[in-house]
């Protein structure tokens, strides 16, 4: 045993604050450009941080596994 | 006024036969001894990754939401976009905390939040508490899916009650037969329906239209993005934290519970906050929906004027499907629709049902009574949580429904102390949590009847900021404050606490 409680806090946990600060911190994509074919930056950006977010879901979920 | 098209009727019916037997037939998948609630009510927890994942999408992804969103943004612009945002960060608070739920409901045998309150704080009254705004949150919640089914209805030129009532009918037949495990196994098919309709229509739709800068060209220039890029301003503190209190609340809401208690594993609950948000990606190309509507110009046609003049912008995507799709593709978008709204409204039932069932009914009036008398309670409770649901439909009360959604956002948040912080620390005390709760629920239905209870943000003025603030967040900052201070005092002074669960109960 390493003395640390399963499902307790780890380093990696804070990685789950990045999709906050991407998605919430309204100025970082409140344009319109660029562009993605057509698609203006402000939406294009919040469905990729939708993906983001799981990709760092996935990241930590798999740190988690050797608990 | 939308003509009967025989070919799209056809494919919707067909569709809603397909899941009407599927409904009944679920009774006997992984069969289990309904007359247990954790067998109707949670499918047995047996749920394993992916029916957990199409039954938690076709849960929390309702046909209201397919409508109303795109409809905002049909109507509002950029502003109705705050439901991607929300959606994403939505499942790091369910990574975070429904895995805890899920070990500590399973340990305990608790079938819903309220369960865990009482074991954990040893405390009915705040159990009871949390349980009312449950149910109180999930009720207008319900009438909306039926608003939902009612706006592809008349798309499809079937007007008058009977087809709604029929389709309720139905529903409530097969969720008392069949409880949890008939959403789940009709959520496969809505799900999949979806997928299929929103992938034809972001391919097909923008080709039709000439493309997506042309369809962003039709937007009003001002509605393409919020207001102005200051974080304090207007849209852009608005927007975030309708967000972020959106997220926060997503969870605690009753039928996001029973979706994750009947999860087979923790693994299972975990690998689906990482999956769940494909549904996310499939929500925003919904939003975008909204303008395509804008470009193809349907409000100005005259074949959809009725349709609105009936439900105003909610009218959009049915227009947009009418007018872009062949009647086949349409019976089927719409079938999309309307068993979208079946499944949540099984589940929102099922999981007010037990709220009832296991935390005032028997906390209250019968504790003694068998597991099979407390299934039984809840089938019927899921009955007449349908039958009034349906009432307050066809009584006309659907802008009441709406402006009640909007309030139930703000209370179920509240009960974000006693639930999620609950399951990390019992250092909060029950009283101060109770006490926290209710002057969250004040505070936040004060709030939105400053605006006739039409917007859900309110203008906080701090020093020389005004700053929109979504009332759920700032009510439950209120709440907050008032919880940890309460416990403060109440921790100093003697006296007993009791809590039935252990350490060890949330990690395994």
């Amino acid at each position: 045993m390493d003395g640390r409680q399963k499902g307790g806090f780890r380093l990696v946990h804070l990685l789950l604050i990045v999709p906050f600060i991407g998605t919430l911190w309204v100025p970082f994509y409140n344009r319109a450009l660029p562009d993605l074919a057509g698609i203006p930056f402000f939406y294009w950006y919040q469905i990729l941080w939708v993906a983001l977010t799981a990709l760092i879901l996935f990241i930590v979920y798999v740190a988690e596994g050797r608990e | 006024m939308a003509h009967l098209d025989p070919v799209a009727l056809g494919v919707f019916i067909a569709l809603f036969l397909f899941v009407t037997v599927l409904g009944f037939f679920a009774s006997r998948w992984r069969r289990g001894d309904l007359s247990q609630l954790s067998e109707w009510g949670l499918g047995g927890r047996r749920f394993g990754s992916v029916v957990t994942w199409f039954l938690l999408g076709g849960d929390l992804y309702t046909a209201y939401t397919f409508v109303a969103v795109p409809a905002l943004m049909f109507g509002a612009g950029a502003v109705g976009f705050f439901a991607v945002p929300y959606a994403a960060v939505g499942y790091v608070f369910m990574f975070l905390a429904c895995p805890r739920m899920w070990s500590v409901a399973r340990a305990k045998g608790y079938v819903t939040g309220a369960d865990f309150v009482r074991g954990r704080f040893g405390s009915r009254s705040l159990a009871l508490a949390v349980a009312l705004t449950g149910i109180v949150a999930t009720m207008p919640y319900i009438a909306l899916q039926l608003v939902g089914m009612e706006v592809v209805l008349a798309g499809l030129g079937i007007h008058g009650e009977w087809p709604l009532v029929i389709a309720f009918v139905i529903l409530a037949a097969y969720t008392y037969a069949s409880g949890l495990r008939a959403p789940a196994m009709i959520a496969v098919v809505k799900d999949l329906l979806i997928y299929a309709t929103v992938i034809a229509a972001v391919i097909i739709i923008p080709a039709e239209l000439g493309g997506f800068g042309k369809i962003f060209a039709a937007v009003a220039p001002g509605k393409v993005t919020l207001p102005t890029d200051a974080f304090v301003n207007p849209g852009a503190f608005s927007y975030a934290t309708l967000a972020l209190g959106s997220a926060m609340a997503l969870f605690l809401y009753p039928h996001a519970a029973t979706g994750v208690m009947s999860s087979s594993s923790r693994h299972a609950v975990k690998r689906n906050a990482v999956a769940l948000p494909a549904y996310s990606i499939v929500l925003g190309l919904v939003a975008l929906l909204g303008t395509m509507a804008l470009a193809a110009g349907v409000k100005a046609m005259p074949q959809y004027a009725d349709g609105f003049a009936r439900f105003g912008n909610n009218y959009a995507v049915p227009a947009l499907f009418l007018q872009m799709f062949p009647g086949w593709f349409v019976g089927l978008a719409f079938a999309a629709i309307a068993i979208g709204a079946l499944v949540p409204a099984a589940i929102m039932s099922i999981a007010c049902a037990n709220l009832f069932t296991r935390n005032i009914y028997r906390e209250f009036f019968k504790p003694d009574c068998t597991p099979a008398h407390e299934s039984q309670v809840a089938k019927i409770v899921s009955l007449f949580v349908k039958a009034g649901a349906l009432v307050f439909v066809l009584e006309g009360q659907a802008t009441t429904a709406v402006e009640l959604q909007l309030l139930g956002g703000i209370w179920i948040i509240q009960t974000l102390p006693s639930v999620f912080l609950g399951l990390y620390t019992r250092w909060l005390h029950p009283r101060a949590l109770l006490i926290g709760w209710m002057a969250g629920i004040l505070a936040g239905t004060a709030m939105a009847a400053a605006s006739g209870f039409k917007a859900s943000v309110y203008v906080l003025h701090l020093g020389a900021f005004d700053l929109p603030c979504y009332a759920a967040l700032s009510s439950l900052i209120l709440n907050l404050a008032v919880s940890v201070a309460l416990s403060a005092v109440l921790n100093a002074m003697p006296g007993t606490r009791s809590d039935a669960t252990l350490a060890e109960d949330y990690a395994a």
